[in-house]
């Protein structure tokens, strides 16, 4: 039994690393997928029986290389080679020193570059990344989006195609351009994250756990740049933010801010290891802003109350992550430190700077975090006007109503 | 995000096509079907039967009452619709203007809600 799943496990571990060598060297996505596939298959019922070869990846490589020959000499592939005999010279030139391996880590950073390509659309980059690098099942992916499977096929081949149409994604992008590409990978998985962590409904016993699956993405990308503060920094915010997640929701989906989250539902262990991680970080690494979200979630993790919350600390924190990251939300974040520092009125002051941003005009975001300051001031009228008001701005269910009985609450 | 692109219409505005301008109508409601689901962008799309097989259910007293026609008698009623999840509120409009009746009566873009609640300000 233990056999099986530690099987499994290193087929997922490796799945990855394969596509990314076999892409590398002969370009063509749909093919190599298809080979790799075959491969594993075999490897998940040989392996069981005839016991992990001595390079597991190595035989996975040399199988699927095989699968992929296969494949070649149909018919149908061999017009669709011709096609990109061009791109494969391109790819094959890319890649030198092939039979001694390169380095396992290379593949499967280039098959995210490649899968978070700038030239895809997020939906494209989130539904490619999940397919390809965390190996989940097109339907899989589609249930946990909440998108029938044939829409989320579409997304897949269609995003496939453009890549192949670039042509371009399939050699490890100059040094000079990596840093980008590492950004649009870590924003890629803070995505996947953000839509698993905000689900409050589906069946669990059918949706991929998208923050399971981001965490597990980053964290190998995280042993990929074990040196890149701005990784290990996403994978404190993910650990610290998930760390919360047994609190911020009532058993019937309702939704609990922080101020009144049980902290002794958080997850110590996750809260230990997201500590850990961005302090050495901080420590050794230039400051970004995935590292200070998760420094201000640290500050929140470590405090046992809000009262007890170290406000100074988090407003600090703000005022740095605007100079590096400046943006609407994290003003409206900023505000509401401030107001926990000096007050609801130079928090409700802030505010209204905020809200002057044309961003962020009818922004149900602003009209919360006002509601909630009037309420902190002594305004329940004010308050429950702007809790109305957020409510109808909002697209999201719970949101709208947790901001309605707020609201309701106030009511004389 | 997801959005219901709706379009409404009445049996007089249907039944005014000529028989060249209700094909060429056809063809274009099917390219833009066509083109949605290949942007995978498409969750579903109806069309809605004929308004005099619409029935009304109301319960009176425990007991079930059905009465015939739509829930809003008179002026305009669904005629279809598509569900679509794109990128922006931008994205639904543009996709929108493209359906071929958005030159004449106009198009609804409605917003849906998703089940899936944004963060909270911590």
């Amino acid at each position: 039994m233990s056999e099986d799943v530690s099987v499994e496990e290193l087929l997922r571990e490796c799945a990855p690393q394969v596509l990314g060598s076999l892409i590398r060297r002969h370009g063509q996505f749909d093919l190599c997928e298809d080979a790799v596939q075959e491969a594993l298959l075999a490897a998940s019922q040989q392996w069981p029986v005839e016991g992990i070869p001595g390079n597991p990846r190595g035989w996975l490589v040399t199988v699927a290389t095989r699968r992929l020959t296969d494949l070649w000499r149909s018919d149908d592939a061999r017009r669709r080679r011709e096609a990109t005999v061009a791109l494969q010279e391109e790819a094959s030139a890319a890649g030198p020193g092939e039979e001694g391996g390169a380095p396992d880590h290379d593949d499967t950073l280039m098959l995210l570059f490649l899968c978070c390509h700038p030239s895809l659309s997020p939906p494209s980059q989130i539904a490619l990344t999940l397919r390809a690098v965390g190996g989940l099942t097109t339907g899989e992916i589609a249930r946990a989006f909440l998108v029938p499977e044939s829409t989320m096929g579409q997304r897949i081949s269609r995003a496939k195609k453009s890549i192949k149409t670039s042509g371009t994604g399939f050699r490890m992008p100059p040094l000079a351009e990596r840093r980008k590409r590492v950004a649009v990978v870590l924003h890629v998985l803070y995505l996947i994250f953000n839509e698993g962590y905000t689900a409050t409904s589906g069946d669990d016993l059918v949706r991929v756990d998208l923050t399971d699956e981001a965490i597990r993405l980053t964290r190998a990308v995280h042993r990929l740049l074990p040196d890149d503060g701005e990784v290990a920094g996403l994978l404190a915010l993910m650990l610290l933010t998930e760390s919360r997640r047994p609190a911020r929701t009532t058993p019937d989906g309702g939704l609990v801010p922080l101020a009144e989250q049980d902290r002794s539902k958080w997850n110590a262990d996750r809260i230990a290891e997201g500590v850990g991680l961005i302090t050495e970080s901080l420590a050794h690494s230039a400051v970004g802003a995935y590292q200070l979200q998760a420094a201000i979630a640290a500050v929140h993790a470590e405090a046992p109350s809000t009262e007890e919350t170290d406000w100074p600390q988090i407003l600090a924190l703000y005022g740095i992550l605007e100079r590096v990251s400046p943006g609407p939300m994290v003003a409206l974040n900023r505000a509401v430190a401030v107001a926990m520092v000096d007050g609801p009125r130079k928090g409700l002051d802030a505010l209204d700077a905020v809200a002057a941003d044309e961003r962020m005009t009818e922004h149900h975001r602003v009209e919360a975090v006002r509601a909630h300051l009037h309420e902190m001031a002594g305004e329940p009228e004010a308050a429950r006007e702007s809790y109305r008001r957020a409510a109808k701005l909002t697209t999201s269910a719970p949101e709208r109503r947790y901001l309605e009985s707020r609201a309701a609450r106030l009511n004389p | 995000m997801r959005f219901k692109i709706s379009i409404y219409g009445n049996d007089a505005l249907w039944g005014s096509f000529t028989e060249e301008s209700f094909a060429a109508l056809i063809a274009a409601d099917a390219a833009f079907q066509r083109d949605l689901r290949e942007s995978g962008e498409l969750i579903s799309a109806e069309g809605m039967a004929d308004s005099g097989l619409v029935r009304v259910v109301r319960v009176r007293d425990g007991v079930r009452v059905v009465t015939m026609g739509p829930y809003l008698g008179g002026g305009e009623h669904l005629g279809s619709y598509f569900v679509v999840d794109c990128d922006s509120l931008e994205r639904a409009l543009e996709l929108a203007a493209g359906y071929p009746t958005a030159g004449g009566n106009g198009v609804e873009v409605w917003p849906l809600l998703e089940h899936s609640g944004t963060t909270l300000p911590d």
